[in-house]
């Protein structure tokens, strides 16, 4: 349709998906755990690693984990990271902030999060983090119990303790 | 292999940050119309039509291939869609070439595409799961922590990506498809650019864009018949791995070496640096020029920045990567792939103007998607295999 503005190149039509997620039986295991202000996670039988948190089964081996639940600590190494500086929708956080790559102790996966109370140009790979939870009054069964992570003073973990898991 | 595969006609589109001049079906009809130009051929001589684009959610239109078939000519012909993430451009080449080489169709046209000005890919990559945090933002997001692990890992010098970038971008000036064409690019100004996902600068990264690119794809005998000396399929090889598992290696993934190690044993290569003359390798940031040249065994382990440093790479280097000025001056998503696998079919039939190489006989085609998991190469040749 042609005017004086000239024909239509592109319209919006915003169109809107609601769920009802359902976690799944590991899922719930480890949100159950962060709710009572653990981190679980579970074993491969092949190699022994822990997934923290474990979706069930070894993306690598094609096996159930488990059957047991593995404790891990909320304290762990900053394996990698990056200063996001440019926004995006969806995100939880308002840049520049430090996303990073957290090797739990005791786990051999890593996960994602946020580092805080540390400046951004401070930030290094190896440096030790800990969790920082939400008031135990407050938990609920999801990871934002966790607020952040920050430094937690230590000395550096040296490169070969988690170079394998980059 | 049963039968041989050549290239008989490529075409692209002008790549640009929004083609309103053209919908979704224009877009991919004019890659089309080019590449059957190019063959000198028409609707009516392809017998089967292979179609590949990004994850449906980026344009919000799913299964766009339904809509899509009437303007490829695919009315009444089989069709079939690819589906492997950012690789899906070089799979669609492959699942093309596949069908020709097990006799099954004559002649097939192969179309790959994004139109990203109708789609928000940064929103569709940033991932907000249910009961977690959302720190990824966006492709960047996700390859910049990757990216240090390398820099760490290899001790490359800071300034890699920026050689990278600088090189890429001159390349572009001589592809007057590229989307992006910056006269005058110098160190400086890429140096200066802003830290977008630190470190990965703006100018360290591919651009968002509208693009489709287009192959037909025959026979050996239909393609000696062919008006244009056709680029001869020599080797096409496919590798994933998960997303993640414990131990994985993230930087240079064992899919990728996998995936390099079973494409040189096809095509009888045992020293890729020195038996490929040219090669067009998915390169979204920078530093991942350096990364796949160990990924595809270019360079030892933590030495492929060496490559970039001494300006092998380069147009006039031995190992010259992506003249087209690659990724990061074009990406039109689902398209990126099988552009790499169309330019480096261009070199070898001597068609790539003022980016040819000279001399180009043996060129290679590399595309990589998802968290690095999906690997898909091919190597072809200005001499049957
Ligand atoms: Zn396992």
């Amino acid at each position: 349709m042609a005017d004086e503005k000239g024909p239509v190149e592109i319209v919006q039509t915003p169109v809107e998906l609601d769920y009802t997620y359902t976690a799944g039986q590991a899922a719930t295991r480890f949100l159950k755990g962060v709710e009572q202000g653990k981190f679980l996670g579970q074993r491969c039988p092949v190699d022994g690693l822990v997934y923290v948190a474990s979706r069930g089964s070894s993306p690598k081996h094609g096996v159930p984990t488990g059957p047991d639940t593995v404790e891990v600590s909320d304290k762990g190494t900053l394996i990698s990271f990056s200063i996001v500086r440019i926004p995006s929708a969806n995100l939880s956080v308002e840049p520049p902030f430090a996303a990073i790559s957290v090797l739990l102790d005791g786990a051999d996966s890593h996960l994602m999060h946020v580092l805080d109370e540390c400046p951004l140009e401070e930030v290094r790979m190896g440096m030790r983090v800990e969790a920082v939870w939400l008031p135990k009054d407050q938990w609920t069964a999801s990871m934002q119990n966790v607020t952040h992570f920050r430094p937690t003073g230590e000395p550096d973990a040296p490169f070969d303790s988690y170079k394998d898991h980059l | 292999m049963a039968e041989l595969c050549g290239v008989v006609g490529i075409g692209q589109t002008e790549h640009r940050a929004a083609r309103t001049d053209v919908s979704m079906a224009g877009l991919l009809r004019e890659a089309a119309e080019r590449a059957l130009e190019d063959a000198q051929l028409t609707w009516k001589d392809i017998d089967a039509v292979v179609i590949g684009k990004a994850p449906d959610l980026f344009e919000g239109v799913m299964m766009p291939e339904l809509f899509l078939a009437e303007a490829l000519g695919g009315a009444m012909k089989p069709m079939l869609r690819v589906h492997t993430a950012g690789s899906v451009g070089g799979s669609t080449g492959i699942v093309a070439a596949s069908l020709v080489q097990a006799g099954i169709h004559d002649r097939v046209l192969c179309v790959a595409w994004e139109k990203q000005s109708e789609s928000n890919a940064m929103w569709a990559l940033t991932i907000s799961m249910p009961f977690s945090v959302a720190v990824v933002a966006g492709a960047g997001g996700y390859f910049a922590p990757l990216i240090r692990g390398y820099i760490r890992r290899s001790g490359a010098p800071d300034d890699t990506g920026i050689r990278v970038a600088l090189k890429d971008r001159l390349n572009a000036l001589k592809n007057p498809y590229a989307h992006l064409q910056i006269p005058d690019v110098t160190f400086e100004q890429i140096e200066q650019s802003p830290m977008l996902w630190d470190p990965i600068r703006y100018l360290e990264t591919c651009p968002s864009s509208d693009g489709a690119c287009a192959m037909v794809l025959s026979s050996e005998r239909l393609a000696e018949q062919a008006p244009t000396r056709p680029a001869w399929v020599h080797a096409t090889a496919m590798r994933s791995e998960p997303t993640m598992f414990a131990g994985r290696d993230q930087v240079i993934p064992r899919a990728s070496l996998d995936n390099a190690k079973a494409l040189y044993e096809k095509a009888g290569i045992t020293n890729p640096r020195q038996q490929i003359d040219v090669a067009e390798i998915y390169v979204p940031f920078s530093w991942f020029e350096p990364m796949w040249m160990e990924g595809m065994l270019f360079a030892p382990t933590n030495e492929g920045w060496k490559m970039t440093y001494e300006g092998a790479t380069a147009m006039d280097g031995d190992m010259p990567i992506n003249p087209s000025g690659g990724v990061l001056s074009s990406n039109p998503i689902g398209a990126s792939g099988l552009l790499r696998f169309a330019e480096a079919a261009m070199q070898v039939r001597g068609q790539a103007g003022e980016h040819q190489v000279d001399g180009a006989r043996k060129a290679l085609g590399h595309a990589y998607g998802g968290g690095s998991q999906y690997y898909s190469t091919w190597i072809v040749g200005s001499d049957k295999p």
